[in-house]
């Protein structure tokens, strides 16, 4: 396809990636919409319903409240390390963009990083979309080679001997970090430590 | 190919920039693009997107932001597809004399897509070439088209530590060749054997690989 209609890109070079796009975005998507509505090829309301999906019903609190059982209930931990998938849908989490999940465990010696260097592949389900910084060039570049440099901008110093593992989404398997249990939370329930997950704890850029 | 979405151990590329309260979309316009991008007819070969991605020029690709690629490649799905012309997307009219469809997605379908499991695991005839524990090197492979096989994986040895079975071939999938299943295996790449002595000998870089990705070490 001709690259006629994109031609008035040049002010784009003048921003970093994760800057605000130029306003004309919003004229050339509504006049995009416009069109596929009037040949009948998608159905306005389907739009909001999707975007209403990813505003209100997915994000990091479905991760959470995984990740919060998986401390509390020893059965459904085992579960979930042998079969995230099938432990998340235990849950009643969306498949799509999670058909294949596999959850990775922090422990004292151990920290584990998810990144997704060719493109943007993440955990819808339990997680929602990624922020801007996990799609970025910076984070997609650096993840595998620096980790240690890209967790402490992040502000996180791991214990001395810590192992960091990478995980780099390739195919369409998509890893849950499963954060260690911070110290002193034994009284607490479920949902008083699902409230303490945080979205990069389980991306694997903080600990709890 | 050997594009700049491949981009995993480059430097240079610009700050982290994390942002605190971020919301979920930062126009309007985005959160349409991306609900367009599910719902349009175009959506039904994921591999095939992903590559029309790969294809935005590499400077544009650099400097524009997620959404906008996402729109570049979804207009130009929708012209490869034959469902509009460049004209008519740029007009946001379409041209007198069409016959108009009827989407095959409705909202009230909308959160039953969602919650339907899809996945990408296929059986096969063939048993898989590697087990977990083995020690396989990344080929020196240099497609035109599409891989899921980056360069830094490429010549390096590591180890299976999981086989998944055989899922859709992305290479194969996304240029409408069929869903080619092959074995998927996690490998473990010590992080000194991708990025030499510099790197911390405890860390490690795991990657998803197909089996033609792969040979025995």
């Amino acid at each position: 396809m001709a690259h006629d209609h994109h031609d008035d890109h040049d002010h784009h070079h003048d921003h970093e990636p994760g800057q605000h796009p130029p306003s004309d975005m919003e004229l050339r998507v509504k006049a995009l919409e416009s069109l596929l509505v009037e040949k009948g090829l998608v159905d306005p309301a389907a739009l909001d319903a999707i975007v209403d999906h990813f505003e209100h019903r997915v994000g990091p609190r479905n991760g959470a409240r995984v990740v919060a059982r998986a401390w509390t209930d020893p059965a459904y931990h085992a579960r979930l390390m042998a079969d995230a998938t099938a432990a998340i849908g235990e849950l009643g989490y969306d498949s799509r963009q999670g058909d294949h999940m596999r959850a990775v465990e922090n422990t004292p010696g151990v920290h584990n990083m998810v990144v997704c260097t060719l493109c943007s592949c993440y955990p819808w389900p339990v997680l929602g979309l990624p922020p801007v910084w996990y799609k970025s060039n910076a984070y997609r570049s650096r993840a595998v080679i620096d980790p240690r440099g890209v967790l402490a901008e992040f502000g996180v110093t791991l214990p001395s001997g810590t192992e960091v593992r990478v995980w780099d989404s390739t195919a369409e398997l998509r890893y849950l970090v499963i954060p260690e249990r911070p110290a002193g939370t034994e009284g607490l329930g479920e949902d008083a430590l699902a409230a303490l997950v945080t979205r990069n704890g389980m991306i694997g850029t903080a600990r709890l | 190919m050997n594009g700049v979405h491949d981009m995993g151990g480059m430097a240079g590329l610009g700050p982290l920039a994390p942002e605190a309260g971020e919301p979920v979309f930062h126009h309007r316009w985005e959160g349409r693009v991306l609900a367009m991008t599910i719902a349009s007819p175009t959506r039904s070969n994921i591999d095939a997107g992903r590559h029309q991605r790969e294809l935005i020029p590499g400077p544009d690709y650099l400097a524009m932001t997620y959404y906008e690629k996402w729109f570049r490649s979804l207009s130009e799905l929708v012209f490869k597809h034959g469902l509009a012309t460049p004209e008519e997307i740029a007009r946001g009219r379409a041209a007198p004399g069409f016959e108009a469809a009827t989407p095959h997605l409705q909202a009230a379908q909308v959160e039953t897509m969602f919650a339907t499991p899809g996945g990408y695991r296929r059986e096969v005839a063939a048993a898989p070439a590697f087990k977990p524990g083995d020690a396989v090197r990344g080929r020196n492979l240099n497609p035109p088209g599409h891989t899921r096989l980056p360069r830094y994986a490429r010549g390096r040895t590591g180890e299976v530590i999981a086989w998944h079975g055989a899922h859709v071939f992305p290479d194969s999938h996304a240029h409408g060749l069929g869903e080619d299943p092959r074995h998927l295996y996690t490998v473990r790449f010590a992080a000194c054997e991708l990025w030499g002595e510099a790197a911390d000998p405890r860390d490690s870089v795991s990657l998803d690989l197909w089996e033609p990705y792969l040979e025995p070490a």
